[in-house]
């Protein structure tokens, strides 16, 4: 319900405007913080003209952005259930987007964690994982579409009460000149399903610490796409996923001598590829506009 | 075998498989490092024959009516609870809808995880001096930019005759194959498929044997 009630004539197009004007100052459970540097939720030493995103996003919904090179990305489970849908693409050629096999396969490890990498198709770094207390992330399973939600909670369209993660995807992508080709394999953060010896899946038994954070750092200009869903297993009947905090500053960009950079010679030949592109695509953390998509 | 010889030379009798169900329509063979793509209509099988021994096949599926629904690995591990393909696995698209299933293969297990190499992803894994070297994901763009697809439509792939174990702690990767000559995965189609196939031409990692070789597509309707 609005905190302030509104006038309540809309009979004539002045009182329509009063009654539209008199609700914006209301401030909804779910909704980014404009303007950014308003945020509260940025660790202590960020100054408030370095943040660049702040939003609470709810279960069933989906949000975007753009981070700049260095900029800091952070996902937080504030109440220990969420589950996010990620897919991250070169701000500057969105055809160039995050692959899971490459990530799972270039670093010879299928479960995320602090240090490691998601690398592009193109053989080069996207974001570095600066810091993670989650539990563990999925690399492997389904993002849920309309007939797998509908099948589980009886509905599953983007503005009903159980909206799938790729129609939300799809919606996102379309808005900034991309479309349903372009919701590549995404990762599921926040659920750290894990793999037996025959190859089966076995869900989490423990849930996330509530509070628990991921923090990405970018290596280059990225767009991240995230969608809050509950995750395909999820043995629960209901549709039941906790909000996501994010919050994303802008920071120092990565020095030669950083330790996830140097932390594995296949780490650093994915910072040699990104910088060796950077040399001739300069970073316009300024002058962001949306590029075509490639074919 | 190497990759030296030549298709022809290849006894393909000797492997006395047992025989598809319904007239041949398509049979040809693909050279060592080649792309291939064809559709294949409901109801037929397609057969793949791994002639030389652990010679991986990398395989992406599409709706043949509209390539926007395409295979999805995750849907496809997803859905079976399992990260291996094996036979009874139904190959589902990113609309969970059932592309092909593996109706029988004489392999233990198929890899939909490890993706296909490509010439970028081969500088991370071997050196920058790997980058000229031929590579699964120029096969498939190539055959895209007959079809009025792109690199956009590129995503995980089935990687048939492959093997990447994943252990306890979440290690993983391509380790010496467990396929042979003759060896072979039938593959009938749900609804009318594209199926797009580079042969790898992979050298700095055991899946073709650091040797590709050719493999052999049969296509039959019991129709």
């Amino acid at each position: 319900m609005p905190d302030v009630d509104p006038p309540r004539s809309t009979a004539t197009t002045h009182a329509a405007r009063e009654h539209a004007r008199a609700q914006a100052t209301n401030i909804a459970e779910f909704q980014r913080t404009i303007p950014a540097s308003a945020a509260t939720t940025p660790p202590d030493d960020v100054p408030p003209s370095s943040v660049i995103w702040e939003e609470r996003i709810g279960g069933g919904n989906y949000s975007a952005g753009v981070l700049p090179r260095g900029s800091r990305f952070r996902l937080t489970d504030t109440e220990g259930d969420t589950c996010v849908q990620l897919l991250v693409f070169n701000h500057h050629q969105p055809s160039e987007r995050i692959n899971v096999a490459d990530i799972v396969k270039v670093q010879w490890q299928a479960y995320l964690d602090e240090g490691q990498l998601i690398l592009s198709d193109m053989g080069r770094v996207l974001l570095s994982i600066e810091s993670d207390t989650a539990a563990g992330h999925d690399t492997f399973n389904a993002i849920s579409n309309e007939s797998y939600n509908t099948n589980k909670y009886q509905s599953g369209h983007v503005s009903g009460l159980h909206p799938n993660a790729r129609d939300q995807f799809a919606v996102a992508l379309t808005k900034v000149g991309l479309n349903r080709r372009d919701i590549a394999p995404a990762i599921n953060l926040f659920k750290p399903v894990r793999v037996a010896d025959d190859g089966s899946f076995v869900w989490p038994e423990n849930p996330t610490p509530t509070g628990a954070s991921i923090t990405f750092r970018a290596e280059t200009d990225v767009r991240v796409v995230l969608t809050v869903t509950p995750h395909v297993l999820d043995p629960r009947p209901n549709y039941t996923v906790s909000p996501v905090q994010v919050t994303a500053w802008n920071g120092p960009l990565t020095e030669p001598d950083d330790p996830i950079r140097n932390g594995s010679p296949e780490s650093l030949r994915a910072f040699e590829n990104t910088e060796n592109w950077l040399l001739s695509h300069t970073s316009t953390t300024n002058a962001i506009n949306t590029p075509e998509a490639g074919r | 075998m190497s990759s030296q010889t030549p298709a022809s030379s290849y006894n393909l009798e000797a492997f006395d498989l047992p025989q598809l169900v319904g007239p041949v329509v398509h049979e040809q063979t693909v050279e060592a490092r080649a792309p291939w793509s064809h559709v294949v209509t409901a109801g037929q099988t397609l057969r793949i024959i791994d002639v030389g021994g652990n010679q991986a096949v990398d395989c992406i599926l599409y709706n043949a009516a509209d390539p926007i629904e395409r295979y999805s690995a995750a849907d496809t591990m997803t859905a079976q609870n399992n990260v291996y393909l094996t036979t009874g696995s139904r190959l589902l698209s990113n609309e969970g809808n059932p592309l092909m299933t593996i109706t029988a293969t004489t392999v233990e297990r198929h890899d939909t995880i490890g993706g296909a190499c490509s010439r970028e992803s081969n500088t991370l894994r071997y050196g920058h001096h790997t980058y000229a070297q031929h590579a699964c994901v120029e096969n498939f763009i190539l055959d895209h930019t007959r079809r009025d697809m792109g690199k956009r439509d590129m995503v995980s792939n089935i990687n048939f005759f492959m093997n990447v174990p994943v252990e306890a702690d979440g290690s993983l990767g391509i380790v010496d194959g467990i396929s042979a000559p003759g060896l072979y995965v039938d593959l009938r189609a749900e609804m009318d498929t594209l199926v797009v196939v580079s042969n790898c031409p992979q050298i700095n990692n055991p899946c073709n044997g650091f040797d590709p070789t050719p493999v052999h597509m049969v296509i039959a309707d019991p129709s």
